[in-house]
């Protein structure tokens, strides 16, 4: 993890050689996305809307998934959940990876004690396994949305500083930056023109592990029950809530349980093969 | 001999500066834990001393002595870095306090979970290492060859599966259809099997890959080349040479994988009812028990840090060329 190879740019560079994974892996992806962005806006229907006689009712025209125990339009609350899901990944690991690569920046940069405080600070983080650390912190403030979306950002960011601190120090050092050191090149170019490039790739394989983490420990918590609490069209509470009818109505906890599964192996797929293998 | 004395005296430093970094990690994971179970006591809603009392004493006991009692206990009428200092202090003695839903000390309740936690976390891990490098191994003796393929299809959808679906699928499998194990639970003969298996086949979709990859590279190898050329048989070659270098990356990666187990393990826990340490830690966080959360996170780190010093010694040992 500490060194960029030529290769490790290389690879993501030839991006018109798509392998067949990636490219299935983009589909998978776009059709979750598209769920996600224009599925509550096509619907239009509340998905906390009660019709109780028409519980566990089966797929129709109108409603391609049928109403849930409760009598609510599946479709609806699939879209919500997707674009909750979705939405939390993103913006937790856009939280954790812009601070996380300037800290490792500056760590890289600065070095001496600043340095040694920062990486400290990473190893406390790491010295918890992520999902403790989203649990304790989703116990702080059960069933809200900003203790897990706090949390998720919490365990993620120490990846980018670690990446970005490794990464930097090698090429701080190189001889081209030294070069336009000497040219008289100031820190911003220096970063726009040596550092961003060379660390974009490390940087998109991490989020796009990122993202799959995030969606995974939310719906993981909202499964056993110490993440969001039940009306919320949340993923994994949609299938704890719907596992009881899986006989009678196996469509309905099948749904949720493909959304998420489309979402983490598009994620997967859509690295490059060196890593998927 | 001088050089002997020279590499072993090395070999002493070296292990030091990693039991002490692994013993700077576990006052780490202490502090982290101790320090935000502090504040859950202050954060949630309510009076505290009251809901606790109330939890403990029932809500129709509920006195104000009672309240008054707890507000001592836990600090709760002193300044909350006056409490912390306190909080820290407790812990350092290793004071976990008492369960506020059993009214047991939160040692005496995870002394009966630890077992149940680290059998399954063993036989999960035991298992995984069963399954994932000897498929890996078999697939990279073959490189592109069928079983190659069908291994990376598997351990890919294996990865995309989260281990409460996984968890789940095997249950429908297992105990619905074939009626052959115990869906849930602890008492009955064989219920340790599907939460292990289900750890387990998470584990080794990522094990496999890594064996699959060392296995390759040991193939392309002139000293595997050179085995196979002075009349060894493929299986002499692997067993004297093969399997140790195959297992240096695998052993070091299942560094990674501790995060993995111990997430996993909570989880896998709480599907299947399997009365461990995890358990209890999501049982804690619906019943607001402080101190159990505590104790429960605590031990579950500092077994991720045990686990982590384990696999740094299986390393070292596994690997010569680190000890000099």
């Amino acid at each position: 993890m500490s060194r960029l190879s030529a290769s490790d740019v290389l690879v993501e560079r030839g991006a018109s050689r798509w392998t067949c994974g990636q490219s299935a892996g983009l589909l998978l992806l776009l059709a979750v996305a598209l769920l996600a962005l224009v599925g509550p806006i096509v619907i239009d229907i509340d998905p906390a809307r009660q019709h109780l006689a028409r519980f566990l009712e089966a797929p129709s025209l109108a409603q391609p998934l049928g109403y849930d125990q409760l009598g609510r339009s599946m479709l609806a609350r699939l879209a919500h959940g997707a674009r909750l899901s979705l939405s939390l990944a993103l913006v937790s690991v856009l939280s954790a990876a812009v601070p996380g690569f300037l800290i490792g920046l500056l760590a890289a940069w600065c070095g001496g004690w600043t340095e040694r405080v920062l990486a400290a600070l990473a190893d406390a983080v790491l010295a918890l396994p992520g999902l403790l650390l989203v649990l304790l912190l989703a116990a702080l403030a059960p069933g809200g949305f900003w203790p897990l979306y706090v949390g998720i950002s919490l365990a993620l960011w120490v990846e980018y500083f670690r990446v970005v601190r490794a990464a930097c120090r090698v090429l701080l050092a190189s001889p081209q930056v030294e070069a336009s050191r000497l040219l008289g090149f100031g820190p911003a170019y220096i970063i726009r023109r040596h550092v961003l490039p060379a660390l974009l790739p490390r940087l998109l394989t991490l989020m796009r592990f990122g993202l799959a983490g995030a969606v995974l420990a939310m719906s993981a918590l909202g499964f056993v029950g110490v993440g969001l609490q039940p009306p919320t069209p949340e993923l994994g509470v949609m299938m704890i809530e719907l596992l009881p009818y899986y006989r009678e109505a196996p469509w309905l906890v099948g749904a949720p349980v493909l959304v998420l599964f489309m979402t983490l192996l598009g994620l997967l797929l859509l690295s490059p093969q060196k890593e998927a293998a | 001999m001088d050089l002997n004395r020279l590499l072993s005296t090395a070999i002493r430093r070296r292990l030091l500066l990693a039991l002490g970094q692994r013993l700077l990690q576990a006052a780490l994971v202490a502090l982290l834990v101790g320090t935000l179970c502090f504040f859950m006591t202050r954060m949630l809603p309510g009076d505290m001393a009251y809901r606790i009392a109330a939890g403990r004493y029932g809500y129709d006991m509920v006195t104000t002595e009672a309240a008054l009692a707890v507000r001592a206990e836990l600090g709760l009428d002193r300044p909350w870095f006056m409490a912390l200092s306190e909080w820290w202090g407790r812990l350092l003695h290793l004071d976990l306090g008492m369960s506020q839903v059993t009214a047991l000390p939160v040692l005496v309740e995870i002394g009966h979970q630890l077992g149940p936690t680290l059998r399954l976390s063993l036989l999960a891990m035991a298992l995984s290492l069963a399954i994932g490098p000897t498929a890996g191994v078999l697939a990279g003796l073959h490189p592109g060859g069928w079983l190659d393929r069908a291994t990376l299809a598997v351990s890919v959808v294996l990865r995309a599966l989260p281990s409460f679906l996984l968890g789940l699928l095997l249950v429908l499998l297992f105990s619905v259809q074939l009626g052959a194990l115990p869906a849930a639970g602890h008492g009955d003969h064989g219920g340790i099997l599907l939460p292990a298996l289900t750890l387990a086949l998470g584990l080794a979709a990522v094990s496999c890959r890594v064996a699959r990859d060392a296995m390759v590279q040991v193939r392309r190898s002139e000293y595997f080349s050179f085995a196979l050329t002075k009349g060894l048989t493929l299986s002499q070659a692997l067993a004297r040479h093969g399997l140790r270098n195959v297992a240096v990356p695998v052993v070091a990666y299942l560094g990674v994988q501790l995060v993995m187990l111990v997430e996993g393990v909570v989880l896998v826990e709480t599907i299947f009812a399997w009365p461990g340490i995890g358990h209890a830690l999501v049982h804690a966080i619906f019943g607001r028990d402080v101190p159990m959360i505590q104790g429960t996170a605590l031990v579950l780190g500092l077994m991720f840090v045990l686990f982590n010093a384990l696999v740094d010694a299986a390393c070292a040992f596994l690997d010569p060329r680190g000890r000099a």
